[in-house]
């Protein structure tokens, strides 16, 4: 079986689309973000490892309703309560901003001991408890914007050592592109941001880098064959993500595929992640081929980067290099 | 379970010096109660210079644990004194607090002044409490008899919580006053009106009299004579006779001496035991002691409890209090649902990628399948024996390898199937196809480990997983793409001659 074998779609030409859509998209996701700030207050729906506080997950024996809990926990004060993994399993999460006056482990048992003294036909387990202080959660927003400043800044080091600095500015724009899809859509739906999510954003970031890499490789290995000079850039380049197609369909396809596994059979306590996950896969392919490769040309245009300085001596009138 | 510790200083009084120091002791106390407790293999670490990091696997009660963790075990033998030596001193920690809160003070911390006096009217008088509580409510400030007491008691503020306790040397405090005393003798000034050598502390009982429960407050001597470091064993017992669980302690030779000291000049006076700020008991003493002694647990708390207090003594006191300030618990149900789940899943996912490379690849994906399932034995390995526990950050690295060792894969079939469309023989396009794929794949690669070092370095918990994770997956594909597969294709090859088709 062999899939888009001797494809040649002209992939660059359509650039101006893919910029129109990528904006778009961009901008409906920071438009949501900025509604958020207004109607939340915060950009992003952080959860307690980044706000800090108490969440405790219950699972009663008998059955029970979310209005019982939530009067059992205080009525109109009670703190916000989900259910987890749909209706009548009667599983709840509860989460309880933080208290100054008291520890958070204070605050988790004290939930725990309300909810046994006023519902007391009931029994209970506690199958999750995640509480973070105030200080940690500050320090774990920090920590991981840091994480990904970072792993920016010492990926466009090794491509630019291992390519050409320009090369290494186009994947750094495509992974930054897909970063700002994915927190728009987070914001969009008010996805709950934990340590998980974080994870899920930086496994986006890792697997569309790969798929840039891949293209870029073969792009690398296309100007070095003999007399990639005189030829178009555009058509260089296109060519390049041709022949790279197969690859790119299969290995996306096959992750794809094994995300859906998960998806339908992983459990309630991943399906957000894997949401995520999903997402991130079909945004790396698209912009590798749609915006790390254009971007790579417009910068060539722009500002002529990626010329080895031998080239310049020769002078050649109009080098077309890529 | 995992638990993240910090010394308890909330003013930063302490140097970070001081603190790592701190944590440092706390590290080996800890150590040294988890090793007793009898947890298997657990992560203590140090973080960041001042935080404590614990994962304990496998732990039943999770509250028990946690116990064991925080308790300050600090203990200590202090002499109780008679209430008339700090009688004195009341009125001066009375005025004090008038002075800084003025007369008004309980209503500014938070209490209604005039609901108190009521029901103290109540206990003394043994009015109707219904009854009173009904006048309350209706604004009882405005009846004849009680706008004196509620004068006199916003006059001595702190002194009209007390009432003659059982014992010499105790006051008796209504449980409902509690919060409010502690917050009088949190305040500066009172403590200032403290008369020297003296201080107060809670008992740690709760007593019924009559309808109301009261705590004991003593007077006790400023410093003790003598600490828990002076402990040389600690076991728990239960005492049959009263039902009541106890711990027996033994003394080092100079604590035995000293206590034995105390203990004869002292004959008849009383003697407090704490721990953690809090009067576990206060016997009095007949005879002189020697070097062993108890420490009452109280009525029906479980023999577990005594052990546990033992435990904690014989591995000795944190220096600080330290504080939780981060904990994750998992229940045992939700765990193993979630492995189960998991495990279903992922099993179900490489069938899939299975099928998917064997359909596309023909006999060149059963090498494919054949490297991955190599590449698996290497990454169980690898969690094994960093003994990683899986977590979700983990599974999504896991993916995220899988993925590349997938990749790794296609990119070299790919690769031979563009060399064979060139019309190369089928070793040399083999040959070919590993060779013009390395690039991709080592590039590839060691970007997505430059990612996983960063979290890892930054991340912490969680993410630190999917740092690991992701980063033993890298190596593993690496590894299996390169050498398994290529092992695998040249097995594959060797009966072949150079020209002869292949599947792919």
């Amino acid at each position: 079986m062999r899939l888009f074998k001797d494809a040649s779609y002209k992939f660059i030409e359509k650039r101006r689309t893919a910029y129109v859509v990528s904006a778009i998209v961009i901008a409906t996701g920071i438009a949501a973000m900025g509604y958020n700030i207004v109607s939340l207050g915060s950009w992003q729906n952080y959860g307690v490892d980044f706000l800090g506080g108490s969440l405790v997950q219950v699972r009663f024996d008998q059955p029970t309703s979310d209005a019982e809990l939530r009067e059992a926990l205080g009525g109109a004060t009670a703190p916000p309560i989900t259910q987890f993994g749909g209706e009548g399993t009667g599983e709840f999460v509860i989460r309880a901003p933080l208290d100054e006056s008291v520890s958070i482990t204070q605050v988790a048992d004290n939930v725990e001991t309300q909810i046994r003294a006023n519902l007391t036909d009931r029994t209970f387990e506690v199958v999750r408890r995640e509480l973070v202080g105030a200080k940690v959660g500050g320090e774990l927003q920090q920590k991981a914007l840091l994480a990904v400043l970072f792993s920016f800044l010492l990926t466009l080091i090794y491509l630019a050592f291992r390519f050409e600095l320009r090369f290494g500015l186009a994947a750094v724009i495509a992974t930054a592109h897909d970063i700002l899809i994915t927190l728009g859509f987070l914001a969009i739906f008010r996805v709950e941001i934990a340590l998980p999510t974080v994870a899920a954003i930086l496994t986006i970031l890792g697997y569309s880098l790969n798929d840039t890499i891949v293209v870029f490789d073969r792009i690398r290995e296309n100007m070095r064959m003999k007399g990639a000079r005189k030829r178009d850039p555009v058509d260089l380049v296109n060519q390049s993500i041709n022949e790279t197609l197969p690859r790119t369909v299969l290995t996306s396809g096959t992750t794809l595929a094994v995300l859906c596994a998960l998806l339908v059979l992983g459990g309630a306590v991943i399906r957000d992640f894997t949401i995520v996950l999903m997402l991130g896969v079909v945004i790396g392919t698209y912009s590798s081929i749609f915006v790390a490769s254009p971007a790579l040309i417009e910068i060539q245009k722009r500002w002529g980067m990626g010329q080895s300085a031998s080239e310049k001596k020769k002078a050649r009138p109009q080098p077309a290099t890529v | 379970m995992h638990l993240v510790l910090e010394v308890d200083d909330p003013d930063s009084t302490m140097t970070a010096e001081a603190r790592s120091d701190m944590i440092d002791r706390v590290d080996r106390i800890i150590r040294t109660r988890i090793d007793q407790f009898g947890v298997e293999e657990p992560l203590i670490q140090k973080v960041g210079g001042d935080r404590l990091i614990v994962e304990l696997a496998g732990i039943d009660d999770e509250d028990r644990a946690k116990g064991i963790i925080q308790e300050s075990a600090f203990l200590e033998f202090n002499k109780v004194l008679p209430t008339a030596e700090f009688d004195q001193a009341l009125s001066r920690i009375d005025r004090s607090i008038v002075a800084t809160l003025g007369v008004d003070s309980r209503p500014a911390l938070g209490r209604d002044v005039v609901d108190e006096s009521d029901a103290r009217e109540n206990l003394l008088f043994g009015t109707d409490s219904s009854a009173v509580q009904n006048d309350a409510a209706a604004d009882s400030a405005e009846a004849a008899d009680e706008p004196v007491d509620a004068i006199e008691d916003a006059l001595r503020p702190f002194s009209s919580l007390l009432f003659t306790g059982d014992v010499e040397g105790t006051y008796f405090v209504a449980a409902e006053d509690r919060p409010i005393a502690e917050q009088f003798l949190a305040m500066e000034e009172v403590q200032r009106a403290f008369p020297r050598d003296q201080k107060l502390r809670w008992g740690a009982d709760l007593l019924a009299q009559g309808a109301r429960n009261y705590y004991r407050l003593y007077v006790l001597e400023e410093d003790a004579f003598l600490t828990g470091e002076e402990l040389e064993d600690a076991t728990a017992q239960r005492d049959p006779q009263f039902n009541q669980s106890q711990v027996q302690f033994e003394l080092s030779r100079a604590g035995g001496r000293r206590f034995a000291r105390f203990s004869g000049a002292n004959v008849g006076n009383y003697l407090a035991i704490v721990l953690d700020n809090e009067v576990m008991s206060a016997p009095v003493i007949r005879d002189r002691i020697g070097a062993r002694g108890q420490i009452e647990m109280g009525q029906g708390t479980p023999l577990e409890e005594a052990r546990d207090l033992a435990l904690v003594l014989r591995a000795g006191a944190l220096p600080v209090r330290i504080n939780i300030v981060e904990e994750r618990t998992v229940g045992p149900s939700l765990g193993q649902d979630s492995i189960d789940q998991g495990t279903i899943a992922g099993m179900v996912g490489i069938g899939m990628v299975v099928v998917i490379m064997i359909t596309y690849y023909g006999a060149a994906g059963f090498l494919a399948v054949g490297a991955l399932g190599v590449y698996v034995l290497l990454v169980l390995g690898g969690l094994a024996g960093l003994n990683a526990t899986l977590t979700v950050p983990g599974i999504a690295g896991l993916i995220l390898s899988i993925g590349m060792a997938v990749d790794a894969n296609v990119l070299i079939f790919e690769r031979i199937r563009e060399e064979l469309d060139h019309g190369r023989a089928t070793r040399t396009a083999v040959e070919e196809g590993f060779e013009h794929a390395l690039s991709a794949i080592v590039d590839a690669n060691i970007t997505t480990l430059i990612t996983a070092l960063i979290l890892f370095q930054f991340g912490t918990g969680p993410v630190r997983g999917f740092a690991v994770t992701l980063s033993i997956g890298i190596v593993a594909s690496f590894f299996s793409a390169l050498f398994v597969t290529r092992s695998f294709f040249l097995a594959y090859l060797s009966g072949k001659k150079a020209s002869d088709p292949i599947s792919i």
